[in-house]
């Protein structure tokens, strides 16, 4: 029982995990909360039910079930990224200058409208989402393991060390992690400051959009509403990490899903009671340690 | 000049509040009644909301749990057979106590962290007014099945119909609008929006920061107290689902969009937002409606982009926004 939940909760906190990314990193550069990032994942899920029932004609996708993920990932993904970026320039790039609370007002605006747009024109209702490939069973003495759990787990961890090899050693990233340190040094060092937020807010949206997919075939339904509540988990995640840490909202996402995990197992009636906790948790850290576990010293709160 | 328009304004407006219902009703459109209550009800939220967003620049994304938790003591204290003189004061005392308790740690974050403790806190409200069934009815909402909330009753007088109800929630109202217009050029009022401009220059003028904004966020929950005491007696049914994250939302949009601190700009966005998409649905049909919140939202992103100091700018307020020479 103990290990069982603890695979459920390291399969919700991969998918927390990959979206306390994208909140963290923009949060990093820009100083702001991406709220739109939770209807980023929403339309992560939906883009992979189009893609998912665009491929399921192309004959030569029938046969070959590799080529088929491959290809329903990545350009859901891509989709999810573009969106992520024209929310940026059309919702944030115009209120670089403002006050703080501005571009929150604005992300506000940006997922109102999401929202709605997809429940306007998409549809209203929960959708259910297709199984992508076939369910397979594993049975340990400890714990039963299914093929989705695994493949979520794997997928997620995968994209994690690619963008941790991205950030670390490529020269794309090493201008990231200079943005984000000093905005006004990088761009007097030649790097093309506006270009790398776009870039952040492309790979952030990114990892979201997987992250939709990945929930959306967890829990085989996705609706326009859904992705409030693992939006703000994961800003928990993000949050309990110490935000604008990359390997802190990781971190933050294993220890939340875990956590909530245990919380619905283990405590009577905790899955009524699993969402006040991930809320309290997310207050209590702001009023105890704003930075977070794995955080620096934030120079103003 | 700008004096004069601004009473001709109120004046219009009082006018409009007063005999449009009773005009409505006459006219056999009855709803009128309910959506200009639902309009009162609202202003008092969007006032107190204006306080503490509009005048300390404070942004709170869980006002509504105040809301929520003035009108459940409300329904709570009136199904045990409290009288209305009795349940406005114990449900403002409670209610403002509660918002003390959050207010003291949380006001000591800024910006965008004090919003997310505010939305975590109106999240857990509304999920223990959900899962709390043996006090709250969990979703099924109060009162139960047997129990009533009785009508309003002063001493002698007992607001049994609808419309002296609707003068007592519009009476709350206007009250509502000179409270805050005092507050807004009072002594306290002047070092709110002080801080609002620069709280380092404010705090060396000898502002004590922490004590005055604490106070406007326990004066705000008067407003979200009263609201919430007048929204369970009109309805006279309450459940969690009226007090989600989005009805948070909707309140802090009206204030950007009608002019943050502007007291006229925010009176007007709320009834451009409540009051005319349900007049016209009457009149268009509810297809049209449900494209509300679409375009809510996106005049939400133009306004902040284009015109950040809203409907009606407040005068101070203009002055500070004017591009800086940062």
């Amino acid at each position: 029982m103990f290990f069982q939940q603890l695979l459920n909760g390291v399969t919700l906190g991969s998918i927390y995990a990959l979206i306390a990314l994208g909140y963290t990193m923009v949060y990093g550069i820009l100083l702001m909360i991406n709220f739109a990032h939770s209807e980023i994942f929403m339309s992560g899920a939906f883009f992979g039910y189009f893609f998912y029932q665009l491929f399921s004609r192309i004959s030569f996708f029938q046969e070959k079930i590799f080529f088929f993920i491959f290809f329903l990932f990545l350009c859901s993904m891509f989709s999810t990224a573009l969106l992520g970026i024209f929310i940026e320039q059309v919702a944030y790039k115009p209120l670089r200058r403002a006050p703080r609370l501005a571009p929150l007002i604005s992300a506000i605006g940006v997922s109102i409208f999401i929202q709605n747009f997809f429940m306007l024109f998409v549809s209203n209702q929960s959708v259910a989402y297709p199984q992508i490939f076939p369910l397979k069973k594993y049975n340990f003495s400890l714990l039963e393991i299914n093929s989705l759990q695994i493949f979520i787990i794997f997928l997620s961890i995968s994209l994690m060390l690619v963008l941790r090899f991205f950030i670390q050693y490529t020269k794309l990233g090493k201008a990231t992690r200079a943005v984000s340190q000093d905005r006004e040094t990088a761009s007097l060092m030649g790097i093309n400051v506006n270009r790398i937020i776009s870039l952040t807010f492309f790979i952030g949206a990114g990892l979201g959009g997987a992250a939709g997919i990945l929930n959306g075939m967890y829990y085989g339904s996705i609706k326009y509403n859904m992705g409030f509540l693992p939006g703000i988990k994961a800003f928990t995640a993000a949050v309990l990490g110490g935000i604008g840490n990359i390997s802190g909202a990781m971190f933050g996402g294993y220890i939340l899903g875990i956590c909530e995990a245990f919380t619905a197992g283990f405590i009577p009636g905790g899955a009524e009671w699993k969402d006040v906790f991930a809320f309290a948790i997310l207050i209590l850290v702001l009023l105890l340690k704003p930075s977070g576990l794995l955080g620096t010293q934030l120079k103003k709160v | 000049m700008i004096f004069i328009e601004k009473k001709i304004f109120l004046f219009l407006l009082i006018f409009f509040l007063l005999f449009l219902p009773p005009l409505g009703q006459s006219l056999g459109m009855y709803y009128t009644l309910h959506i200009s209550a639902l309009i009162g009800i609202y202003l008092l939220l969007i006032l107190g909301l204006n306080l503490i967003l509009g005048f300390v620049g404070l942004l709170d994304l869980g006002f509504i749990a105040f809301y929520a938790c003035g009108a459940y003591l409300s329904a709570l204290l009136s199904i045990r057979g409290w009288n209305f003189c009795l349940v406005l004061p114990a449900t403002i005392i409670l209610t403002v106590l509660l918002r003390l308790l959050l207010g003291l740690p949380a006001l000591r974050l800024r910006g965008d962290y004090l919003a997310i403790v505010t939305l975590g806190f109106g999240e857990i409200m509304r999920l223990v007014l959900n899962n709390w069934d043996g006090l709250t009815n969990g979703p099924k909402g109060l009162p139960r099945v047997g129990e009533a909330i009785s009508s309003p009753k002063f001493f002698f007088l007992t607001f049994q119909s609808d419309l002296s109800f609707y003068y007592l929630i519009l009476f709350f109202v206007i009250l509502g609008i000179i409270v805050s217009r005092r507050l807004d050029n009072s002594r306290i009022g002047r070092a709110w929006i002080a801080i609002r401009e620069d709280e380092l220059a404010a705090e060396t003028c000898g502002i004590n920061v922490d004590k005055v904004k604490l106070f406007a966020f326990c004066f705000s929950a008067i407003y979200a107290a009263t609201a919430g005491v007048l929204y369970t007696h009109w309805i006279k049914f309450i459940s969690p689902e009226s007090f989600t994250f989005w009805e948070s939302v909707l309140l802090v949009s009206m204030v950007v969009l009608g002019g943050m601190g502007s007291i006229p700009g925010v009176i007007l966005a709320t009834i451009l937002v409540i009051g005319v998409p349900e007049f016209l649905r009457g009149l268009l049909g509810t297809q049209l409606v449900n494209y509300r919140m679409l375009f809510f939202g996106l005049g939400l992103v133009l306004m902040v982009i284009f015109r950040p100091q809203g409907i009606v700018p407040s005068k101070r307020r203009e002055l500070e926004l004017h591009p800086s020479n940062e």
